[in-house]
């Protein structure tokens, strides 16, 4: 009994040495944005909090802690109160199956990819009762968008990920990171580049982030699901989504660009070995896109999105996984070669 | 063990719980949600017998995919909550009579495998392989016909769904999208160089 106590006791700590890191990092990550869209604009972005504006995210936190969550009349309290943990809570349990370096994990779990699905499918759930719980129409426009356009993407994501466990042969993220060893040539994202985009364009649409901000629309539906929502309750769904962001961000590297694995040869000394900076490095290139997606594109209508999702995405991830599968029978990509 | 245990009872408590939940509730959004913690309950005990996949695909598929849908369908209709009741007598011993044969459908099976000396140990972990690797190998080896026309029959499903539902609408403007990304400028403006003119009084008035 004790023992298992201890368990719990360490689980717990790993957890929280992988939650709190998390969430500075979101707090970080906003005010690069934030910074990033202002040098894009040729602005300034945030600089009088702190020095270079650093604290700026810090202060916003402060500031949305203290403030009033107002619950809109006929508003179903308990569902309202409830959707913004349901919407972060599968945001930080995905989490568990992330491999940070070689057996640097929480949860060695053998089904990962089928658990990343689960979790991911499960967010939506945040978004949908608090667009209904709020009792307006606007909250529930943007929840219906979602709901559509978050089923419809997963599709083309689970699609592209079969292509990936295929050539790994393998549902557990760190064997299909150890399944891409031997340098950038390697790496998945060469036998499977056009995945590359279809998974990294499908988590942008998952996230709900620009191009693929319809849910919120500012211009349409005012701020979409969390349009009554201030206040900490409104703070969670901040988390969540920039949560999901970062981990599509680690996600991309593990499953197509090598993980923790380094670019450079193994006989370069420290540059070439394989490390956690690796990945942050990886992972940071790839949530800097996030960025520049914002920056750059003008939002899809809502119908373009559906007919991007279903009649380009799907099908190219559908012949994908055939030539995947040709490509692992005919032994032109061996695992870990 | 003993943790393994609690697990178990808290786990079916909730998957029991939402049911009830499911047949009490009056308001049809609610009831729904109370069967998407049945399912995630189940999948979780599920997930205790080492039955990894058929856990991860109940979420992926059930939670994540039609009770999605089903939500969307039930927050769309104006379901009437007293009408929805008007039928509950009447409907009454029907019910009684399926929960009758699901009863001893599950007494039946349950004897069945109390006959049994022992549970047979779980052929993945002997092995030392995981459930989702064991699962795979069974159903493309041994079952791989079974399965194959089970997928066949989905998809036959899948295009009576959209032969059903499929109708042409006249007088709808469609984008092409080809069309659109193929346009190019030279067809749509066509520029014509001309002198400038002189006048006498255009330019002065």
């Amino acid at each position: 009994m004790l023992a298992d106590l201890l368990l719990v006791l360490w689980t717990l700590i790993k957890i929280l040495a992988i939650v709190l890191p998390l969430v500075i990092a979101v707090a970080m990550f906003v005010y690069w944005e934030r910074k990033v869209l202002g040098w894009m604009h040729v602005r300034m972005g945030p600089n009088q909090v702190g020095p270079l504006g650093l604290l700026q995210a810090f202060a916003d936190v402060v500031k949305l802690l203290i403030k009033e969550i107002v619950v809109p009349t006929n508003a179903s309290r308990f569902l309202f109160f409830l959707a913004p943990m349901l919407a972060l809570v599968p945001a930080l349990a995905a989490w568990a199956v992330i491999p940070f370096g070689d057996g640097v994990v929480l949860s060695n779990a053998n089904a990962g990819i089928l658990y990343l699905l689960a979790m991911t499918s499960l967010g939506v759930y945040g978004i949908i009762i608090a667009g209904w719980a709020s009792n307006s129409r606007y909250a529930m426009l943007g929840a219906m968008r979602s709901a559509a356009q978050v089923v419809s993407y997963e599709l083309a994501m689970g699609l592209a990920l079969v292509c990936v466990l295929v050539l790994a042969g393998s549902l557990n993220l760190s064997d299909i990171v150890r399944a891409q060893q031997g340098g950038l040539l390697h790496w998945f994202w060469l036998p499977l580049l056009p995945m590359v985009v279809v998974y990294f364009v499908s988590g942008v649409a998952e996230t709900n982030r620009a191009p693929f901000d319809v849910a919120e629309g500012e211009s349409e539906i005012v701020a979409g699901f969390h349009v009554e929502y201030s206040g900490a309750a409104f703070a969670l769904f901040f988390l969540a989504e920039y949560a999901n962001m970062i981990l599509v961000s680690f996600l991309t590297p593990i499953f197509f660009f090598g993980g923790w694995m380094s670019p450079f040869p193994a006989g370069w000394g420290a540059i070439g070995d394989g490390s956690f900076f690796w990945l942050l490095a990886k992972a940071f290139l790839v949530s800097f896109l996030f960025l520049w997606f914002r920056a750059s594109f003008p939002r899809y209508r809502y119908d373009q999105i559906m007919r991007l999702g279903w009649k380009v995405f799907i099908p190219i991830a559908l012949l994908w996984v055939l030539v995947a599968g040709c490509l692992k029978y005919f032994h032109i990509v061996t695992p870990g070669a | 063990m003993t943790i393994q245990l609690l697990a178990f009872y808290f786990f079916a408590f909730f998957a029991v719980l939402g049911a009830l939940l499911v047949i009490s509730l009056r308001n049809p959004v609610h009831a729904v949600l109370s069967l998407v913690m049945t399912f995630f309950s189940v999948a979780c005990i599920w997930m205790l017998l080492d039955a990894e996949f058929l856990a991860l695909a109940l979420i992926v598929v059930y939670v994540g995919a039609v009770m999605v849908l089903f939500l969307f369908v039930v927050m769309m209709l104006d379901i009437k909550v007293a009408a929805a009741r008007e039928g509950f007598i009447r409907y009454l011993p029907v019910g009684i009579g399926v929960a009758l044969i699901m009863l001893a459908e599950m007494i039946a099976m349950i004897g069945v495998r109390a006959m049994r000396v022992a549970p047979p140990p779980n052929p993945a972990t002997m092995r030392g392989e995981s459930n989702v690797a064991w699962i795979g190998q069974a159903l493309y080896t041994r079952y791989l016909l079974p399965f194959e026309v089970a997928a066949l029959i989905l998809t036959v499903g899948i295009v009576a769904a959209v032969a059903l539902t499929l109708r042409q609408r006249t007088g709808v403007r469609h984008q092409s999208a080809s069309q659109q990304v193929a346009a190019v400028a030279r067809d749509r403006v066509r520029l014509v160089s001309m002198p400038a003119e002189r006048g006498d009084d255009g330019a002065k008035s």
